[in-house]
């Protein structure tokens, strides 16, 4: 398997062998049970965490059964195989944080935090207006186009707007520490999303963002 | 916070340190990797504050070195510090001593202090 489900527990620091203070990000990770395989085996579908059974719709109850699980998961996701896997997971497997060791690259997919209705400053990064010698235009994005021609703003024009709670994935991240005992994954580095916010880990090759 | 997380955190916690307080002269045994080989370095002077909580807390240890006032932040917890010890217990009403950077000689002395 490629990827596992878990929990953002939080950011801590940890200390490399060396001395090194490493920014941790804490993920309770798994175990995940398989609970589908796609008919053309291409994807397969884990679970994560249960619901009580009266908060589980029919379907998500029937479902789970069928992958003879005692409750239905809280949380489902798919994970794509790849296509040169030599082993298809079954139903019935359990996909557990030992999947990952120490050093493996992964990316970090999750819904980021809400931040709301937030100006263009915070939003896309503008540098906003001077501050002082009368200047009134402190936070304000300036000229969004051209007059008369064409009479109207261009679309995808960075204004205003909702920020946050959208699903980004950040990748290059470095796994630092893996407890199987207490189903811990210690990822070098900030995740999306707020403590106990649902995130999906995956595999990566070796390159990051940044290098 | 989740409990799981602090203990996390606590297992990192170091329990062989002296306690210690600002206005404490200390001797910082700190590891030093040369190639592959370890060794000692000492790096005494008075501790000028403690901050942070938990894992991750710090300390500043200020000493004059030929004329130049150095000062080195350590992480309390870190396994880099090989020990700490107290080399003498200084009286000071403050918990933050950065007033002494602006002080040297006689007037940077911090007088002893005894227990009661």
């Amino acid at each position: 398997m490629n990827g596992i489900i878990g929990r953002k527990l939080g950011m801590t620091r940890v200390y490399a062998d060396d001395g090194r203070v490493l920014p941790v990000t804490v993920i309770e990770a798994g175990p995940c049970p398989v609970v589908h395989v796609k008919a053309d085996r291409r994807a397969v579908q884990l679970g994560f965490d249960t619901q009580k059974a009266k908060n589980a719709s029919r379907g998500e109850l029937g479902h789970a059964k069928r992958a003879g699980l005692d409750a239905a998961p809280r949380v489902l996701r798919d994970f794509p195989l790849p296509a040169d896997a030599e082993t298809t997971p079954s139903e019935g497997d359990v996909v557990t944080v030992e999947i990952f060791a120490p050093g493996d690259r992964v990316k970090v997919t999750g819904t980021t935090k809400g931040r709301g209705f937030q100006g263009v400053v915070k939003r896309y990064g503008f540098s906003g207006g001077p501050a002082s010698h009368g200047s009134t235009r402190y936070r304000k994005p300036g000229s969004i186009g051209p007059g008369t021609d064409p009479s109207r703003v261009l679309k995808g024009k960075k204004l205003p707007g909702h920020y946050g709670a959208a699903r980004h994935t950040e990748i290059g991240l470095t796994v630092v520490r893996v407890d199987a005992e207490e189903n811990l994954l210690f990822v070098k580095g900030a995740v999306p999303g707020p403590t106990k916010g649902i995130v999906v880990i995956r595999k990566q090759g070796t390159r990051s963002r940044y290098a | 916070m989740s409990t799981k997380l602090t203990a996390v955190q606590r297992q990192g916690l170091r329990t062989d340190l002296p306690d210690f307080l600002p206005g404490d002269t200390l001797r910082v045994q700190v590891r030093v990797r040369e190639g592959d080989k370890e060794r000692l370095q000492a790096f005494e002077g008075v501790c000028i504050g403690r901050r942070g909580a938990g894992i991750s807390e710090t300390f500043t240890v200020r000493k004059v070195s030929s004329g130049i006032g150095v000062e080195r932040i350590f992480p309390l917890h870190s396994p880099g510090i090989a020990g700490i010890t107290v080399v003498r217990r200084g009286r000071v009403r403050r918990a933050k001593l950065y007033y002494l950077r602006k002080l040297s000689g006689k007037a940077a002395r911090i007088p002893e202090r005894r227990e009661r």
